[in-house]
């Protein structure tokens, strides 16, 4: 915890009418302790911005906190400061003591909105073309609404692969477990620029894009843990997942593509405007299924946008060892191609806009290549340290994580305060602790779904158990 | 007169040209003639005029009129939308399909044989089959795979796998195996009405062969449940089950047997999975007897799943003796007439079996 000045007009706090507005204005940690007629002022030097708590030293000693003690408050009126979480209630309690003893309340925190800035333009990086005349606009305007919606959802799915990291140890996840976290940018990116109507399938490494299609994180941790209250009831695990629009969650590598290809068949066939956006990995791309996709989707002109998510490793083999050519944008030859840094939320999301303009307009498919990197192993089965080093890992955490890619963009245009953004810290790991609560708690589905779910809408079959005698009843 | 007709028809040999016509030719006030090629092109005719989801699409279906001619006429009528020529890319193309039948649609997917589902097999199964389980029933995927499946004449190995117990293995896919005109047209249609994945087995020797049908079976709406034999004919001493074209094969092979006073009971199994065991085996419990008849390989086939289930059913106490098999030889198929001939069940090892079967 750590505090800082903010100045506010005295004004607003003045009569005892505006308390009910002040209660809506503070948030959690921050608490209201009482009105009064003064204000208090509580200096705090620079040396406690930290992160740990610690006693408050008043810059200024023969006011304050010996006014406090000796049951004196001391007003300054023109400013008002605020203090965050532990430090808040400290003061606050002192303050209220002193304020018992001089019969009169003490208020400790204001906070106005008026000062952030709410649009502003970044400049992202150029997006490689290939056998495009024009690339995605390299000034993009993100809102603060936007940013903080951003960040919250990447954080949510950061927290969300770590706490499955955490239950994979405790060995309450097990199998396969893909984890996305350093990926997020792709995930939120994309879906910023599409609609929920338009549709998306992807391989294996799925949580993220559940997430952002639609599904829990309740539904999705209790998945990974195989219990009834799961996305799929349990019975599909970490690689299938499925919401509406959204087909998984494919654990064969690359035969995804052509399912994807075949949802955006149906969008044209229906006469929707919709596309499908197709994700796999540089390990997928040379999969021979997917060539075989590029030439039906650009010789139909179907909706769909290829993605590539380049992370440099399939598995264990770094793009070198597996691809003649590592220019994954250009790899679909007749499709036009664009390499994007996967990194940036921004620049996905205007190469997204960029692409699905590209589909809606009827010129057929646009293969995408996000350069985006993966901080955990394959899956949890793999350290990920044999086939790269802990410095390249390490480096791309300082210099290009995408949550704090974003969070630097946001505070140093002023879009967004720290303790905002923290706020939101707490309160993403707040819903993944109940999630995984939830997870750990709830009882696995009951074996007599066990064969259910084999045909849709049939009549219930007899199916045959592990022994002639076992006869299982499965329904739709 | 209808019954001695069939005889004539299927005399023992391997009928391919008697569908000189193309339409109908009236043989009494209510049958009609009509070949398994054309059953099959009228049932995807009236399916796709019903529904407007339903397409088709594979290597060949639309301009060619279909390798094998089956989809004849219906991308004059229907159009570059739902008849849809495809690129010789099996595993890409069956993907697509799959994934237009999971964003709604309900693809017809032809392979040009069965041989080449080979190649996208995993689509099949991974992708088709098993996708509405993993999704808790989700995620339905209706489509319907179909080709000619099993031996043709003189194209050897590559070209005349039975793949009927390859399908058959997995849960979540239905497997059906028509005979004659009135079961392709029957399972077609409910094939395509299923909102599952369903492997359509046909067979190219049986595309030409003409039979008599019914106004009932004609009708817009006739469909043969999957998942139901049928008795082709009734028989007291022995139980012959088979599917595909060796129906034809064991109801001569019966007709032939009658007059040495043995008395056959013919199944013909229509749908592989899943497998009407109750059938069976009540006409078990009946003749006491069974022998199974495929074109497939004897290892890990039809004819042994049968076995096995009879064993474990009521039935088992009824049988006089132990259930024979007839298969085909367990080699790849080779190309020289004679051989070829001798590599699959002919009438003869029909008889034969039931002899020994029986005891006489």
């Amino acid at each position: 915890m750590y505090s800082r000045w903010r100045y506010a007009p005295t004004s607003c706090l003045q009569s005892a009418n505006q308390r009910k507005e002040e209660e809506e204005v503070i948030h959690p940690p921050y608490q209201l302790v009482a009105v009064m007629h003064h204000f208090v002022v509580c200096q705090l030097p620079k040396k406690f911005h930290k992160e740990e708590e610690e006693e408050v030293e008043p810059a200024d000693p023969e006011g304050h906190s010996k006014a406090c003690v000796e049951g004196r408050v001391r007003v300054v009126p023109s400013c008002v400061v605020f203090v965050e979480g532990k430090m808040l209630t400290n003061i606050s309690n002192v303050l209220r003591a002193c304020a018992q003893r001089n019969g009169a309340a003490a208020v400790v925190s204001a906070r106005t909105y008026a000062d952030f800035t709410t649009e502003a333009t970044f400049e992202v990086k150029k997006c490689d073309t290939f056998k495009l005349d024009e690339g995605p606009a390299t000034q993009v305007t993100m809102t603060r609404d936007e940013g903080l919606q951003y960040y919250r959802t990447m954080q949510t799915m950061r927290r969300m692969e770590l706490k499955a990291d955490q239950l994979y140890k405790q060995k309450i996840i097990r199998g396969f477990c893909h984890l996305y976290d350093g990926q997020e940018a792709c995930a939120v990116g994309i879906e910023a620029s599409i609609k929920p109507t338009d549709h998306l399938i992807t391989a294996y490494r799925a949580h993220g894009y559940t997430l952002t299609r639609g599904g829990t994180v309740k539904g999705i941790m209790a998945e990974l843990t195989g219990r009834r209250g799961g996305i799929a009831k349990g019975k599909g695990g970490s690689m299938h997942m499925y919401c509406k629009n959204f087909y998984g969650g494919n654990g064969i590598v690359g035969a995804q593509v052509p399912l994807g290809a075949g949802v955006a068949l149906a969008c044209r066939y229906k006469g929707t405007d919709q596309l499908c956006v197709c994700l796999y990995g540089d390990g997928a791309a040379n999969q021979g299924q997917i060539f075989e996709t590029y030439n039906m989707a650009a010789l139909w002109k179907l909706p769909v946008i290829f993605i590539c998510e380049n992370n440099r490793y399939g598995m264990g083999t770094s793009v070198e060892r597996a691809a003649a050519s590592t220019d994954y944008f250009k790899r679909g030859e007749f499709i036009p191609g664009l390499r994007v840094d996967g990194m940036d939320i921004l620049c996905v999301r205007e190469a997204t806009r960029f692409a699905a303009e590209h589909c809606r307009a009827g010129k057929g498919p646009i293969l995408m290549e996000l350069q985006t990197y993966r901080y955990h192993g394959h899956s949890m089965s793999d350290p990920g340290v044999s086939y790269r080093t802990r410095e390249e890992i390490q480096e791309v955490r300082s210099k290009s994580d995408p949550i704090s890619l974003l969070k630097d963009r946001l505070l140093s245009n002023n879009m967004a305060s720290v303790e905002e953004l923290k706020e939101i810290d707490v309160e993403v790991r707040k819903e993944i602790e109940d999630a995984a609560q939830f997870a750990t708690t709830d009882p696995e589905p009951p074996l007599d779904e066990l064969c259910n779910h084999i045909f849709s809408n049939s009549p219930p079959v007899e199916v045959r158990g592990t022994n002639p005698w076992a006869k299982l009843k499965s329904v739709s | 007169m209808a019954t001695s007709l069939r005889c004539f028809l299927r005399s023992g040999k391997r009928a391919g040209l008697v569908a000189a016509q193309r339409g109908f030719s009236r043989s009494s006030a209510a049958a009609v003639q009509v070949n398994v090629r054309d059953a099959l092109n009228q049932a995807m005719d009236e399916e796709l005029e019903r529904d407007e989801r339903v397409f088709l699409l594979g290597e060949e279906v639309a301009q060619y009129d279909g390798a094998y001619k089956v989809s004849r006429g219906l991308w004059k009528k229907y159009g570059d939308k739902r008849i849809i020529d495809t690129p010789i890319s099996e595993m890409g193309f069956a993907g697509i399909a799959v994934g237009a039948a999971m964003a709604g649609l309900r693809p017809i997917c032809e392979f040009m044989t069965f041989n080449f589902s080979m190649q996208a097999i995993d689509q099949v199964i991974n992708s088709a089959a098993k996708t509405y389980y993993m999704s808790a029933g989700l995620q339905p995927v209706p489509i319907v795979f179909r080709g000619p499946n099993g031996a043709s004449a003189g194209v050897a190995a590559q070209h005349s796998q039975c793949f009927a117990a390859w399908y058959a293995h997995c849960p979540g896919l239905k497997v059906v195996s028509p005979w004659n005109s009135e079961d392709a047209r029957g399972l077609l249609k409910a094939a395509i009405r299923d909102d599952n994945p369903v492997v359509f087995l046909e067979n190219e020797l049986m595309y030409g062969v003409p039979f008599e049908m019914s106004e009932e079976s004609l009708s817009k709406n006739f469909t043969i449940p999957i998942g139901k034999a049928k008795v082709e004919r009734q028989g007291a001493h022995v139980t012959l089950v088979s599917h595909s074209r060796f129906v034809g094969l064991c109801l001569d092979a019966a007709a032939v047997l009658a007059k040495e006073g043995v008395d056959c009971e013919v199944i013909n199994l229509r749908t592989i999975r899943p497998l009407d065991v109750e059938c069976i085996e009540g006409s078990v419990m009946k003749t006491n007897h069974l022998v199974t008849v495929e074109g497939g390989w004897p290892q890990f086939g039809v004819g042994a799943e049968i076995c096995a289930r009879i064993m474990e059913g009521p039935a088992f106490n009824y049988l006089d003796s132990p259930v024979t098999r007839v298969t085909g030889v367990d080699i790849p198929m080779p190309y020289a007439k004679i051989l070829e001939d001798h590599s699959l069940p002919q009438v003869k090892d029909i008889i034969f079996s039931v002899k020994k079967t029986l005891n006489v």
